[in-house]
């Protein structure tokens, strides 16, 4: 793409607010507020890839279909957490329970 | 036989150039990479509360450092991209060996954490979250090695003027690791 077609991004603005941002998410957590905490580090990690992608990698003013390609990938590990979440964090639900949890496993045959 | 660049480098039927697309392309597959790490990671911390006495021996002030230089490695590679479209071939390659030269900084810090780590005994099998930190980390910072290795390598090219165009596609790929840095900084050393 040339450069023409690239927005009149101020690179030192969004570094430099790249930096407050990083400063935020460091000094959040001190508090020690979980919610502050998971807004700081967390909500702020979010801001802060979505301004390297949007503005230093240009996706802005990329193809749309880029954006889908990405998401798309996004979309499988989604998937996968979704799927594992059941088995790892839950222990028992309608009709079964883990074993694992409280080793009563019974060993299995072939 | 003279060299001629092959179609494909030239051509543009999906609207962009093929060698961007390739990159976007690889993005991909290295979001469901560390996109898994991440997920799988999530997964054990949540089932675990006590991983969060784990993560408390991380060094927070030298992943912060970490993150402040690929943060500005980020910006010196924008800066690259820019002066390259300008065919401002001087500032383009100096700013490309500003991003190697940060990559390497990233790099010792993160020889420092990980001996200080092992001298306190906190070792790839000490357990689940630090057989994690280890493997996410270290695949992290290959990639950050393969991405100052080719854009020393590109560099190259555009101070001599040649394939300015590749300034783009390796500076995307250098702000994807940016981005998985971003990712593991909370991950690993805030959330205690």
């Amino acid at each position: 793409m040339a450069h023409a077609e690239h927005p009149k991004t101020n690179y030192t603005r969004m570094w430099i607010i790249l930096m407050v941002l990083l400063v935020v998410s460091i000094v959040g957590p001190f508090f020690g507020i979980l919610a502050l905490t998971l807004i700081t580090a967390f909500g702020i990690a979010l801001v802060k890839a979505w301004m390297v992608a949007s503005y230093f990698m240009h996706l802005n003013v990329e193809k749309k279909y880029i954006w889908w390609l990405l998401l798309g990938t996004l979309l499988f590990v989604v998937t996968l957490f979704a799927g594992m979440a059941p088995d790892v964090l839950v222990s028992e639900g309608l009709n079964w329970k883990n074993c694992m949890v409280d080793n009563t496993c019974v060993p299995q045959r072939l | 036989m003279s060299f001629t660049a092959p179609v494909a480098t030239g051509r543009s039927t999906t609207g962009i150039p093929t060698a961007r697309l390739a990159m976007w392309w690889l993005l991909a597959s290295e979001i469901v990479i560390f996109g898994g790490l991440v997920a799988v990671y999530l997964l054990l911390r949540l089932h675990n509360p006590g991983w969060g006495e784990e993560a408390s021996h991380t060094n927070v002030w030298a992943g912060a450092i970490n993150t402040f230089v690929l943060l500005t490695s980020s910006y010196f590679i924008v800066l690259g991209h820019k002066y390259s479209e300008l065919k401002e071939t001087e500032k383009a390659n100096k700013f490309m060996l500003l991003t190697v030269l940060f990559g390497f900084i990233f790099l010792i810090v993160k020889a420092y954490e990980y001996t200080t780590e092992i001298m306190h005994g906190f070792t790839l099998f000490k357990s689940v979250f630090w057989s994690f930190y280890y493997v996410a980390t270290a695949i992290h910072a290959t990639h950050v090695i393969v991405g100052m290795l080719a854009i020393y390598l590109i560099s190259r090219g555009v101070k001599k003027g040649k394939n300015l165009h590749r300034t783009e596609v390796v500076g995307i790929y250098w702000h994807f690791v940016d981005i998985v840095w971003i990712f593991l900084f909370p991950l690993l050393y805030i959330a205690k």
